[in-house]
């Protein structure tokens, strides 16, 4: 084949030493082939290729960005929940120191009051006793009475009677 | 092997007719592969624009070994077009060759060294237009003495070296491949003892040319890069 055309006056006659015409069909063959593959083929296939790597590299970034935001926002949240505790920490700590003072303040008046009570209540008894001590001192000048009657069998005036046992009654009563 | 080529002159050029056949039919392959596959590309990949992303890959780390992306990027159409131009036209020959009226017609274009000699010597044109376009004049010629300024000669040789072992190394691979399968098949053609004989062999060779083929398309493009950066790169 290609060394019959290197031997210079070969059986088949070509007077040429090349196929020059395989040359150049090789070179427009491939040529043209390059071309066109580059316009129809690899240009849009790098295109796409590029284009898948301009998209990592947003998505990748946009991932960046997002995490810092979120650690920014949970940054944010653990601050406001601290704050949060130390509020809830603060009422709590009022409600403690309202709820003393009032039981101190419940503790005061219920004091006075039964104080008030007692009171009372003994002015109630003082009361009540000298009602009793009258209403005794009555029965006895009329029990008195009846007994002396009885022992003088002599009627006497009731009003003289009456007189006579209280004035009795009363030296009894500043003797005793 | 005793098969000519049909060759016919147009416009005082000589053509063989089947390279430029093939040449078309390996083209219109690739260009059809990656045509279908880049359809209805989508963000989210899925079937063949995997395969394709995967060969750009592929290809822009033989790039990213030898050289910085930034002077690399301009190879990377030009690599991933030439180890598909190359492996689908080393697969080509493989199943079945066309023979008609002795004329051999449908083969691996890769098995006639005019094409793969066309091929390196691009390259290597290439890599000279990028390597002064890239450095300058003088940064390019400078080059040729470094790193000792006698060794100016074997860098002259080196070059030419360079063409013939890229373009060489290529239509060998390929072009025994295709006449050890032309052997075989010619074995298995001639009885029932020979198509027995030669089933076996004939598979496991067709399996060892296809990895012929897409190792030689890798090495074509890994040395198309490696001159490449040789020429465009500050230090080598």
């Amino acid at each position: 084949m290609f060394f019959d055309h290197l031997v210079l006056g070969a059986t088949d006659g070509h007077a040429e030493f090349l196929n020059g015409g395989d040359i150049i069909a090789t070179l427009v063959v491939f040529l043209v082939l390059l071309f066109l593959l580059k316009k129809f083929a690899w240009g849009p296939l790098m295109g796409i290729m590029q284009q898948r790597e301009d998209l990592i590299a947003s998505e990748i970034e946009t991932a960046e960005n997002s995490r810092q935001e979120s650690a920014k926002l949970l940054e944010e949240q653990r601050s406001l929940l601290k704050e949060a505790r130390v509020q809830a920490q603060e009422i709590v700590e009022n409600a403690k120191k309202q709820g003393e003072v009032s039981r101190q303040d419940i503790i005061t008046t219920a004091r006075a009051e039964s104080v008030r009570m007692k009171e009372s209540a003994v002015q109630e008894i003082a009361n009540e006793k000298d009602k009793a001590m009258a209403a005794v001192r009555e029965e006895v000048v009329a029990l008195s009475l009846l007994a002396a009657s009885k022992v003088l069998n002599k009627e006497i005036s009731e009003e003289d009677n009456r007189q006579l046992i209280n004035e009795t009654i009363a030296k009894a009563g500043e003797v005793q | 092997m005793d098969h000519g080529a049909p060759t016919r002159e147009i416009f005082g050029l000589w053509f063989n007719l089947s390279n430029v056949l093939m040449l078309i039919v390996a083209a219109v392959i690739v260009f059809l592969i990656a045509f279908i596959a880049t359809r209805n590309l989508k963000l989210k990949p899925t079937g063949m624009q995997n395969f394709m992303e995967w060969i750009m890959d592929f290809v822009k780390g033989i790039i990213k070994s030898n050289m910085d992306w930034k002077t690399g990027g301009r190879f990377h159409v030009l690599g991933i077009t030439l180890i598909m131009f190359i492996f689908v036209s080393n697969m080509l020959g493989l199943p079945f060759s066309i023979i008609v009226n002795g004329d051999l017609w449908w083969k691996s274009p890769t098995a006639d060294p005019i094409v793969t000699m066309t091929l390196a010597a691009m390259v290597i044109i290439l890599s000279h237009y990028y390597g002064i376009k890239l450095k300058g004049l003088k940064g390019y010629g400078a080059d040729y003495f470094k790193p000792m300024s006698f060794l100016f000669p074997l860098k002259i040789i080196e070059e030419f070296a360079n063409t013939l072992t890229l373009g060489l190394r290529l239509y060998g691979n390929i072009y025994a491949g295709e006449i050890l399968l032309a052997l075989l098949a010619g074995l298995g053609g001639a009885s029932v003892f020979g198509f027995a004989a030669a089933f076996l062999p004939m598979m496991v060779w067709q399996g060892f040319s296809i990895f012929i083929g897409a190792i030689q398309a890798f090495i074509f493009v890994m040395l198309t890069m490696v001159y490449l950066s040789h020429k465009v790169s500050e230090d080598h």
